[in-house]
């Protein structure tokens, strides 16, 4: 069964500008790859329960005891840009005028 | 000629215990075959040949005083650049980390660090550990030391390579979906994927997290026993390690292979396979009879569908785990107008091809409407392998295949051809979806001399029996494996 794929749609979702040869290419691939893909479809039953981790562990907790962690300095020395300790963006809000 | 870089691990450590031979000797030894092979392998991204000799040197001077020495102490090891090493440059083979200093060490790396092994420097990959070839990496393509036009297999590449080449004594690779195993297979070394959990994944950088797992290339099957007696373990920074008695996995080794029940999977003999890969596969079946092992024909009737389930839930997990490279925190940035354009351009800049390739089909997989008809049906499809694997582990102690349907192809062959890239991991996969350990062992070469892996794969947690069938193979064979490249130097 072919697979379209709506490539503009699917490359905001995932925050990845691609040029137009990009999305061309990537909308061929996909396609082939998803039609190999969807043969999952055949085997699986309603009844056949999910799995996420091949050996599952539940409640893994340890004591909540404070243990020493990284700097500030060292948490911000691999950062694009900093100031004043913190992470330093582009505006991400409108400020009132 | 050999020279002291070209020895086992194990080898190596007895000659040090014994005063045979010293670890600056052995530091340098590895040193100077990369300074004279690496510009015709590229193995290495950031070679570290100062901390080599120093902790070589503060190794030398430590075993003089008589103290005890760990199987790993004074041994060359090289680390895929996926795993962080505190204070040196660590950029999973990506343009978006290639400035990228951990502050903090992976746990695999620091429990060898802490037996005294000595790092010689940080290896190529394809990009985020994505890829079957190594011509994924961002820093260029790695060669293999057995025929340079031609791939060392992936995303491990530049860590079989530097072992088979004798630039490091063992390394350290990533599993996701036969990551280690495959490149072990193309480069003639031996590769361990361990069960799931066994060694913590605290500082790989992460892939697909319900498949990631450390793995180690070594020149023999007891140097990936020594390496896994000191790795594995729980460890508290990552919950999905498992709190299981770590045995010395070198005891035992030699027990041989009397009354093992060997199940050889059928369906992985047929069509796609190199005729030279099956039938020397095939004789190393032979052989693990002729040792004492009863051997039957084995299946895992859902194995064809674990291509396409791993193609949804890997790039499904990696689309998830690669969220964090926004330019924020850490790695390239690409300025725009607003924080969403800056996250769109850098991601555009910094992420390769293959990589895009598998966001893009993880948030499609991932994405209203669609969840269901293919992670969903992913997942299931990995219930069903599980199944598969306990149906065979009641008849048999261990499973047989090809790591690789092939060997190793040229640069390039199929670089333009996903699909058919893929189709490299079709053996190696399963393993990863039901999280069991399984190993890839040389047992020959085919018609040009490029080395074939057999594969064995064990029940979750008993890598002690892997070993065991491992080494039998491997004593019984006794091949002489030395890439072309070492005897032109």
């Amino acid at each position: 069964m072919p697979v379209e794929i709506d490539i503009d749609h699917v490359a905001k979702l995932a925050r990845v500008e691609l040029t137009d040869d990009e999305k061309a290419r990537m909308r061929d691939q996909l396609e082939v790859i998803l039609e190999h893909a969807a043969k999952v479809g055949e085997v699986a039953a309603d009844d056949v329960p999910p799995t996420a981790s091949p050996i599952p562990q539940m409640n893994v907790f340890r004591e909540d005891s404070p243990e020493p962690s990284l700097t500030h300095d060292a948490a911000l020395a691999n950062a694009p840009a900093s100031a004043d300790e913190r992470f330093l963006v582009p505006k991400i809000a409108e400020t009132g005028s | 000629m050999t020279e002291l870089c070209d020895r086992t691990g194990s080898q190596l450590s007895e000659g040090l215990r014994d005063g045979e031979i010293t670890a600056v000797a052995l530091a340098e030894s590895a040193i100077a075959r990369r300074e004279a092979l690496d510009g015709q392998v590229s193995a290495f991204l950031t070679p570290t040949p100062e901390v080599a000799l120093e902790r070589a040197a503060a190794f030398d001077t430590y075993l003089a005083t008589g103290a005890p020495q760990t199987g790993v102490a004074g041994i060359p090891l090289a680390l895929k650049d996926v795993l962080t090493t505190k204070g040196i440059r660590t950029t999973c083979g990506s343009k978006i980390l290639e400035t990228y200093v951990p502050p903090y060490d992976a746990t695999a790396w620091t429990r060898l660090s802490g037996a005294g092994s000595v790092l010689v420097g940080k290896t190529n990959c394809d990009e985020f550990a994505m890829g079957s070839s190594n011509e994924n990496s961002a820093f260029g393509p790695v060669h293999n030391p057995w025929d340079l036009a031609t791939v060392p297999g992936g995303s491990s590449g530049g860590s079989a390579a530097a072992v088979a080449s004798g630039m490091a004594v063992w390394a350290l690779g990533t599993d996701t979906g036969g990551s280690v195993r495959q490149p072990a297979s193309l480069s003639g070394v031996v590769g361990l994927k361990p069960t799931y959990g066994r060694i913590s994944r605290y500082g790989l950088i992460a892939f697909a997290s319900s498949l990631d797992t450390v793995g180690t290339f070594t020149r023999s099957v007891r140097d990936a026993a020594t390496l896994l007696s000191v790795m594995a373990g729980k460890d508290h920074r990552d919950a999905t390690s498992l709190d299981a008695d770590v045995p010395d996995y070198a005891v035992g080794i030699d027990a041989g292979v009397a009354g093992l029940r060997v199940g050889v999977l059928a369906e992985a003999f047929g069509e796609g396979v190199d005729r030279d890969v099956a039938a020397s596969v095939r004789a190393g079946v032979d052989r693990l009879a002729a040792l004492g092992a009863e051997v039957g024909k084995a299946s895992l009737p859902h194995a064809e569908y674990a291509l396409s389930a791993y193609y949804l839930i890997a790039p499904s997990e990696a689309s998830s785990n690669l969220a964090r490279y926004d330019g924020v925190r850490y790695g390239l940035r690409v300025e725009g107008d607003d924080s969403i354009e800056m996250m769109f351009r850098t991601r555009g800049a910094g992420f390769g091809p293959e990589v895009k390739r598998r966001i893009m089909l993880g948030t499609y997989a991932l994405s209203a409407g669609y969840y269901e008809a293919y992670y969903g049906q992913a997942q299931k499809v990995r219930t069903l392998i599980l199944q598969d694997y306990a149906a065979a582990f009641e008849r048999f102690d261990v499973l047989v295949s090809p790591t690789s349907p092939t060997t190793a192809f040229p640069i390039g062959a199929k670089a333009d051809d996903p699909m058919a890239m893929y189709l490299n991991d079709i053996f190696t996969i399963p393993a990863n979806l039901g999280g069991v350990p399984a190993i890839s062992v040389p047992c020959g070469l085919d018609g040009n001399g490029l080395p074939i892996g057999l594969q064995l794969t064990a029940e979750a947690l008993d890598e002690a029996t892997l070993f065991r069938a491992a080494a039998a193979l491997e004593s019984d064979l006794a091949l002489e494996l030395r890439p072309p490249l070492l005897s032109a130097a």
